[in-house]
């Protein structure tokens, strides 16, 4: 169904799981490394791989990472909670039990503000936060035999345990409403702030492309804002911000489809593929999983004294808002500017190209328009691209003092994208080197105004438009090399006009 | 000395003898090889025997007596261990087929700990199936055969342990106890069974039942022998999050000391009377009556929701059960069924799990599901867990009135093997006084206190102390046994049969 | 408390991954019906005031310093595997998809 058709006749409800993998030195409940890239199950020991006789004991710094978060989400902290068991069996979980939190979370009844921009300016909406709660995450399968590298049509699997036992926050919200058309947005919006938030205070590096901030989005439609809530569907594998607002999209269209035609919405669970742009049914189980929770006996209550709190509150940075509202008047952005940077995610990239020495519109025009096209082209984020902010500064650098042209400046990324090496690199394999010489360029203007008699004289009787053939025949005899602007002002010089 | 008057010492004699160089190590635990390989045939108290790894422990404590080295109290003495800790490298069966052939890559801290002391581990001991049972009848590897009458049961689930001391196999033992299983099988087989606190032992490396009751504890022929391994054994270990960080209670010195005078008894009413062999409450009267004598002032008290705690445990055990042996699924290690390349992972797992576990361990796997599941958790495990409350402060109530508890640990003398074995229910009574303790987390221990006289059968007598008051369990039983050695002249077991 | 039915053993038995006969079933149905009997006077005395115990000591806070210690190595994590490949656990094919 047409999104627009789509947002006319439903109101749309979110509910938004997020869930952030700590980037502490070991694990939730053992002491066994986290970092990511190692050989299969090399980091395991009898806990977390959950052999007989093995008990668990609770990482220190993901209960502070898990207080620090429900804080900066202006969450109560609770004063005594449990953790409990999730009883399930799957091949990825040692244990056939994860242990995480039931009925008692650590961090509850919270908000995240964000801002999604509209054509009549910035919006803000309020995300009501359900709870933060801690666990462990599994270990990672591959499936073997299938076209698809996917469960369906697989032979067998194979199973590494490195992760099993990486500490998780998972953030819920409550039902998120009165979005309207801006659904998708919002969703967006809300895991990007998330992302913000997690990485300034330090307690995960929040990569979507690795896996270390994952989201799940569930999402229903109603006639009204009045009608009682409608049958959700829950979708996974959303990677990347960009997935989050399609699959939000996709949704919001496959459930107005659907409803509109009579038929029900089911229920389930789907999987979000960005090279095809849908989302497609798990199997639906025949029937719903109990997961018998109950509180860990092996765990001991976790009862963070307010003064422990306190403590972790006067830790926190300037949180990402506060931030972003410094970043705007120093770098004189208006307010349009501001949240598209921030609503693309690009805010930690554009202000580490800034530090590097940047003007800060060069950098948001660089982030915002050449880079976000190319990603959008690989279909993955600006931020995924193979680009340090570090090199765009260069390249930007380049540009300013007359080094590169923008046009150059292009290619020059994309080879720096292809894997050719640094901007100096680039530019010195592709020996590329703006001629802004005078004379060779005078040399080039002369033969091109010879070659070209009757547009120098349109030139001479005012029509500078025409000015451009003979550039262009500059430019094609320098092989592309030259300053364009440059050639403009010598060869208005030389015919005797006002630059 | 000879081969057989070693194994009739007690540890903290053969200790000496080590120590003394009156006898070497390794001729202590040749002696107890032999007699192991004389009897064991049809007692079956032992499913492996270490007989390189025992031999080689021994040789080591010589060569550290040589070298001038101190040793500890217990070096160079041998010791059963029950099969449901891990011990590296050597099959760790827990009674069960699921657990066929696997060797444990990690020892318990338990095992680690007897082994840094020099004690000198002879082999695994027989089991009921994941510590399900009270007779042993239920280990996959058939039962083991009370030393007092080849056809009896020797209590359970640590019938193995208690058989191996009976059978002068071994001095001392490691039991575990989630409901009596250290105790019970003490008391009919004619032995010291020492429940320690909860947390008081450290749980890894145990494989757990129910993690909320489980106690790894000491187990002996005399108390003092029982004192000088519950101080080798228990103490904080940061792997366990539910292990105590508090000094170990000085139980040598209160088996050493033992003094009741002045001391307060209480009789607990609801574990006396009706349902008790009338030759056990003899006995134990008589064991009374003597504690008055020696200067104890015996009352009764009442704990009036014991009644209930039968019932409550039998819906936390199969609960927390249910969970634990959710890890034996035929994936990572154990069994393995039906996996002929057509079958899915859910189906092998049910096969594998059918095939491997008894017909006790389904049965409570199935009742703990049913209890946890939703709709029922309230009705059940959640009302059981209240029960706990009730229980506990029941004890903390009668605690304040007396010093220790005292009750007959079991029901009835020896039973003979196949009796019980059609009724689930008939055999969970035999809990019915030792299963208290664990729900309070509080300590016990069994001794003899005479043999039935209408069958010659030993009885035992269970004391009960406060939570970290394991101290007053070796007081307390040492004056008993000590006053009750003198009054039969010879200990209870020299009158056991020549196997 | 109502009996226990077939279907709820074999849902049970399900949940419980055990591939059991349906004579077993039935036994089971049987057995944990007498046994739920007689454990459900637990509710007799559990009032609605009478907070559950689900640790016996009263310890909170255990926690440990996010220190590295010493992993198994791959070969000791999969010694015991029924089945291994390019240094995994092969399991058999996977059904359900991931809860």
């Amino acid at each position: 169904m047409p999104y627009d058709e789509v947002v006319r006749t439903f109101d749309p409800v979110l509910g938004l799981e997020v869930h952030v993998e700590l980037g502490t030195a070991t694990k939730m409940f053992c002491g066994c490394p986290t970092e990511f890239g190692a050989e299969p199950n090399t980091q395991t020991c009898p806990t977390c791989l959950g052999l007989p006789g093995s008990l668990p004991v609770v990482n220190a710094i993901a209960v502070e990472s898990a207080i620090r978060i429900g804080l900066a989400l202006n969450c109560e902290i609770a004063t005594w909670c449990r953790f409990a068991r999730k009883n399930y069996f799957y091949p990825d979980m040692p244990k056939n039990y994860q242990v995480s939190q039931y009925d008692e979370p650590i961090a509850f009844n919270g908000y995240l503000d964000i801002e999604v921009p509209t054509p009549e300016g910035p919006r803000s909406f309020r995300i009501e936060i359900e709870r933060a709660h801690m666990e462990e995450d599994t270990g990672k399968t591959s499936h073997l035999g299938s076209d698809t590298g996917r469960i369906l049509g697989a032979d067998y699997s194979l199973v590494d345990y490195n992760r099993a036992g990486i500490p998780l926050i998972e953030v819920v919200t409550k039902p998120i409403e009165g979005m309207g058309e801006l659904a998708p947005e919002v969703a967006k919006a809300y895991v990007a702030e998330l992302r913000a938030l997690v990485q300034a205070l330090g307690v995960s590096d929040a990569h979507m492309h690795q896996g270390s901030l994952r989201c799940d989005v569930n999402l229903s439609l109603r006639p009204t804002p009045d009608s009682p809530l409608g049958t959700r569907s829950e979708t996974k594998n959303v990677n990347s911000l960009r997935s989050v607002e399609r699959a939000v999209r996709y949704e919001m269209q496959r459930h107005g489809a659907r409803l509109a035609a009579g038929q029900k919405v089911v229920q389930e669970t789907r999987h979000w593929s960005e090279a095809l742009g849908n989302t497609s049914s798990g199997r639906s189980k025949e029937q719903a999983e109990d997961y018998r929770y109950f509180p860990e006996p092996d765990l001991v209550p976790v009862a963070p004294s307010r003064e422990w709190v306190a403590e972790l509150a006067a830790t926190l940075p300037e949180l990402p808002s506060v931030h972003r509202r410094r970043l705007q008047t120093d770098w004189g952005f208006t307010d349009l500017e501001m949240s598209a940077a921030v609503n693309a995610g690009l805010l930690g990239q554009i202000e580490a190209t800034v530090a590097d020495g940047a003007d800060s519109a060069a950098a948001r025009n660089w982030w915002l328009g050449e880079l976000s096209r190319l990603a959008n082209e690989r279909g993955v984020d600006a931020g995924e691209l193979p680009i340090f902010p570090g090199d765009v500064a260069r390249v930007i650098a380049l540009v300013d003092s007359g080094a590169l042209t923008d046009k150059l400046a292009r290619q020059v990324v994309e080879g720096i994208l292809a894997g050719e090496g640094s901007p100096d690199e680039v530019v010195a394999a592709r020996g590329f080197k703006v001629v802004s010489d005078d004379g060779p360029l005078l040399a080039a203007i002369d033969a091109a105004i010879a070659a070209n008699p009757d547009v120098a004289q349109k030139i001479i009787d005012g029509k500078l438009a025409a000015a451009g053939a003979i550039i262009g025949a500059v430019m094609k005899a320098t092989g592309g090399q030259a300053d364009a602007a440059k050639v403009r002002t010598l060869l208005l010089t030389k015919l005797g006009l006002t630059p | 000395m000879t081969s057989t008057e070693l194994t009739r010492r007690t540890a903290a004699e053969l200790a000496g003898v080590v120590a003394s160089g009156e006898a070497s190590a390794v001729e202590v635990t040749q002696a107890h090889l032999d007699r192991i390989a004389a009897v064991d045939a049809g007692v079956h108290a032992f499913l492996h025997l270490d007989t390189e790894g025992a031999l080689a422990s021994a040789a080591a404590v010589d060569a550290a007596r040589s070298a001038g080295e101190s040793l500890g109290p217990l070096a160079g003495v041998p010791l059963a261990l029950k099969d449901v800790l891990t011990m590296k490298g050597i099959p760790t069966t827990c009674g069960s087929r699921i657990l066929q052939g696997w060797r444990p890559a990690y020892d318990a801290t338990v095992t680690a700990r007897l082994k840094a002391a020099g004690v000198v581990i002879l082999g695994k001991t027989n089991m009921d199936e994941f510590a399900m049972g009270s007779s042993t009848e239920h280990s996959a590897y058939g039962p083991t055969h009370n030393p007092w009458d080849l056809d009896r049961i020797p209590g359970g689930s640590g019938g193995g342990s208690a058989a191996a001391l009976a059978a002068f196999e071994a001095p001392l033992a490691i039991g575990t106890d989630t409901g009596g299983s250290i105790r019970q099988p003490a008391a009919v087989t004619g032995t010291v069974g020492v429940k320690p606190t909860y947390g008081g032992v450290s749980r890894y490396g145990l494989v757990a039942l129910a993690s909320s009751l489980d106690q790894a504890g000491p187990c002996a022929r005399t108390v003092l022998d029982a004192a000088l391994l519950h101080a080798v054994i228990a103490g904080h270990d940061p792997l366990d999050s539910t292990s105590i960080d508090a000094p170990v209670p000085d139980v040598v010195s209160a088996a050493l000391h033992a003094d009741v005078r002045g001391m307060r008894v209480g009789v607990v009413r609801e574990l006396t009377g009706e349902g008790y062999q009338a030759g056990v409450q003899q006995r134990f009267d008589e064991a009374v009556a003597l504690l008055t004598e020696l200067g104890a002032d015996v009352v009764e008290v009442s704990c009036p929701h014991f009644p209930y705690a039968l019932a409550a445990y039998y819906l936390i055990l199969p609960s927390e059960a249910s969970s634990n042996l959710a890890k034996f699924d035929g994936m990572r290690f154990g069994l393995r069924s039906g996996d002929d390349g057509q079958h899915s992972v859910e189906e092998v797992m049910g096969l594998t799990r059918a095939e491997g576990f008894g017909d006790e361990v389904i049965r409570r796997i199935m009742l703990g599901t049913y209890a946890l599941s939703a709709g029922y958790y309230d009705a059940y495990y959640g009302s059981a867990q209240k029960v706990r409350t009730l229980i506990t402060r029941d004890f903390a109530a009668a605690f304040e009135q007396v010093d220790v508890l005292v009750s007959p640990t079991a029901p009835t003398t020896a039973f003979k093997l196949g009796e019980k074995l059609d009724d689930p229910l008939a055999m969970y009574l035999n809990d019915i006084a030792t299963i208290p303790a664990n729900l309070a987390g509080t300590p016990g221990m069994s001794l003899p206190v005479g043999l039935a006289p209408e069958d010659g059968l030993p009885v035992g007598l269970q004391i009960m102390a406060p939570v970290m008051a394991d101290d007053r369990l070796y007081r307390v039983g040492a004056a008993l046994e000590t006053a009750l050695l003198s009054r039969w002249g010879t200990p209870i077991l020299e009158g056991a049969p020549v196997l | 408390m109502p009996s226990i039915t077939p279907a709820e053993v074999a849902h049970l038995a399900r949940l419980a991954r055990l591939d059991l006969s349906t004579d077993h079933l039935g036994r089971l149905a049987g057995e944990l019906d007498v046994i739920l009997a007689s454990v459900a006077k637990v509710s007799e005395v559990a009032a609605a005031d009478i907070p559950p115990t689900s640790h016996p000591l009263p310890l909170t806070n255990v926690f440990r310093a996010d220190v590295v210690h010493a992993c198994l190595t791959r070969d000791e994590a999969l010694a015991a595997a029924p089945s291994v490949e390019a240094g995994r656990f092969r399991v058999p094919r996977i059904l359900d998809e991931e809860a």
